[in-house]
């Protein structure tokens, strides 16, 4: 039974005052708190277990070899990969992100060729492939968006040429919330002979995510957004991609011998993850994703429709608030301005009410530039929040545009 | 009054203010009274822009000393603009160029200032001091 009560006890940053209020943090989708169990298994893997992986012959090595890889093992099942080697452990999605379109890029990519994108990217998912364009001279597609916040596939099949080379596109939209129907995508990219990559930063964990079903062939997402630490993050690949692939980086524990006139590459996942990589991350990952396993995904997703539901409805009756991104398949994104009042100021009073909420861009500059503004304020909702601390954001709202309404401004 | 003695009557006058929203309301206040920009200064070349917030700052020379029009497209944002014009508006460039705007942390707005908030403030107080090295120079090479 999911007690939300219980789970706010697991998150101890939770239960703090800030400016004499208690804190309600809705700015998840920026990043997640910790529940203590994830904060325990780093504190302990450093008292216990620390070590360099896959290195050394003593105990304690081995020791955090073995936690390491079943941290891959967990993210394999997690997501559903067919193979732990298909586990790829990145500082993040846009490391991830970057990885892709430089292995990617380098092996399959010329002059001319095209990459389709969405106009919800994040920018971590346009920039590098604009840096691949200019590096490559190959150029982007755009898949436009419709005012509610869903993308419009009418001519999705016809983008599709002989020189496309990949469909790169963000399963929830982190600015809108929209849930991308990626499935059906990828379904027609590969129709055409296209691979997909996922950008699940938003996704994996609001609900269930499964590899094999959706048949991406990269999926891409952050620990700190999944309630696991930051500077960790995975990068799945289908075999057949990851093998034929070069490494983004060069370094330690990627290589199989190295002279100075040539050096063969190791095995896969191990050619990719150049360096000591964030072990510590790669545990305290799987100890979130065992949190999340634990609390149920399909509860957990189940609880914050619910909220989400309850807090569109609250909301709705701020007079003057206007919502961006009204798909009907949303995630607990709520990206909203009130009439006549700037983002940044309404952001700066609810920031004193104890309330965490993000104000701007975030970081999707296109998407502003469809609804011809300047940013919104976005709140973000997890499993933790509650209908109580709705009912404070609502106050919160009506507060700032007392003081900021029409007699004001 | 010098400049610092302006600073340290606004420090006086925010010291009235136990509660957030008490400072809050002052500065909207003192937002929507600021002086306003002639709408032709409020262009692109005058624009300092933060991904939060934007301001613009216009500076000229009269008798001397610089005159700063400045306006934000926020009001809280405006209300520190009208703040600073008030320090350092009408001033000598020397004073300008060598001011130490202690006020803004003294009346806890400190926050503001970050390079991360990126609203427009931090680079408009940069702005302002280059204007009064600019027209210092100016001024002083004439000879």
């Amino acid at each position: 039974m999911f007690d939300v009560e219980k789970i706010r006890k697991d998150f101890s940053i939770l239960q703090q005052k800030v400016y004499g209020n208690p804190l309600i943090y809705l700015d998840n989708g920026a990043t997640s708190q910790k529940p203590r169990a994830v904060i325990e298994k780093i504190s302990s893997f450093y008292s216990h277990s620390n070590s360099s992986i896959h290195r050394g012959v003593h105990f304690l090595s081995e020791q955090a070899t073995a936690e390491y890889e079943s941290a891959r093992n967990r993210v394999k099942k997690f997501i559903n990969a067919e193979q732990n080697h298909e586990i790829i452990f990145t500082a993040g999605t846009t490391a991830s992100i970057n990885g892709v379109a430089f292995s990617f890029g380098e092996k399959y990519i010329k002059a001319g060729d095209e990459i389709i994108l969405t106009e919800m990217e994040h920018h971590a998912n346009i920039v590098p492939w604009q840096m691949l364009c200019d590096r490559k001279g190959c150029k982007l597609k755009i898949i436009p968006i419709n005012d509610n916040g869903d993308l419009l596939l009418d001519g999705f099949e016809k983008m599709f040429t002989p020189k496309t080379r990949i469909l790169a596109i963000t399963h929830v939209s982190n600015a809108l919330g929209t849930i991308n129907p990626v499935k059906k995508m990828i379904k027609t990219a590969h129709a055409n002979n296209v691979p997909v990559m996922v950008d699940g930063a938003q996704s994996v964990q609001h609900g269930v995510v499964d590899v094999r079903d959706l048949d991406c062939d990269f999926f891409v997402f952050s620990g700190h957004k999944i309630y696991g630490p930051a500077g960790i993050g995975v990068l799945y690949g289908k075999e057949r991609w990851l093998e034929e692939m070069p490494p983004y980086q060069g370094g330690g524990d990627m290589i199989k011998n190295v002279t100075f006139e040539k050096t063969t590459y190791n095995d896969l996942p191990f050619k990719f993850e150049a360096g000591t990589t964030n072990y510590v991350g790669a545990v305290g990952l799987a100890a979130a994703l065992d949190y999340v396993t634990e609390t149920g995904r399909e509860e957990i997703e189940k609880y914050e429709s619910e909220l989400s539901g309850y807090a569109n409805r609250k909301l709705s009756q701020v007079e003057g608030l206007r919502f961006y991104g009204t798909s009907a398949n949303k995630i607990s994104i709520l990206s909203f301005l009130i009439e006549g009042i700037h983002q940044y100021d309404a952001g700066m009073i609810i920031d004193k009410l104890g309330i965490a909420v993000r104000t701007g861009t975030h970081c999707a500059q296109p998407v502003m530039d469809h609804f011809g503004i300047e940013g919104t304020i976005r709140a973000s909702l997890a499993f933790y929040n509650t209908k109580e601390e709705i009912d404070r954001l609502y106050d919160a709202l009506l507060k700032v545009k007392e003081m900021l309404g029409p007699r004001n401004s | 009054m010098t400049l610092n003695e302006i600073q340290d009557e606004i420090i006086d006058d925010f010291e009235l203010f136990d509660e957030w929203m008490d400072k809050y309301n002052w500065l909207i206040e003192l937002g929507n009274r600021l002086e306003p920009i002639n709408p032709k200064h409020k262009n692109n070349k005058n624009l300092i822009e933060g991904c939060q917030s934007k301001v613009w700052l216009h500076a000229e020379l009269d008798n001397g000393k610089i005159m700063f029009t400045a306006d934000s497209d926020a009001i809280i944002t405006k209300g520190i603009v009208a703040l600073l014009v008030k320090v350092m508006s009408g001033r000598k460039p020397e004073e300008i160029k060598d001011a130490d705007l202690y006020f803004i942390d003294r009346i806890g707005l400190k926050e503001n200032l970050s390079p991360t908030r990126s609203n427009g403030l931090l680079a408009m107080m940069k702005q302002m001091k280059l204007y009064g090295l600019a027209f210092y120079t100016k001024l002083n090479s004439s000879f």
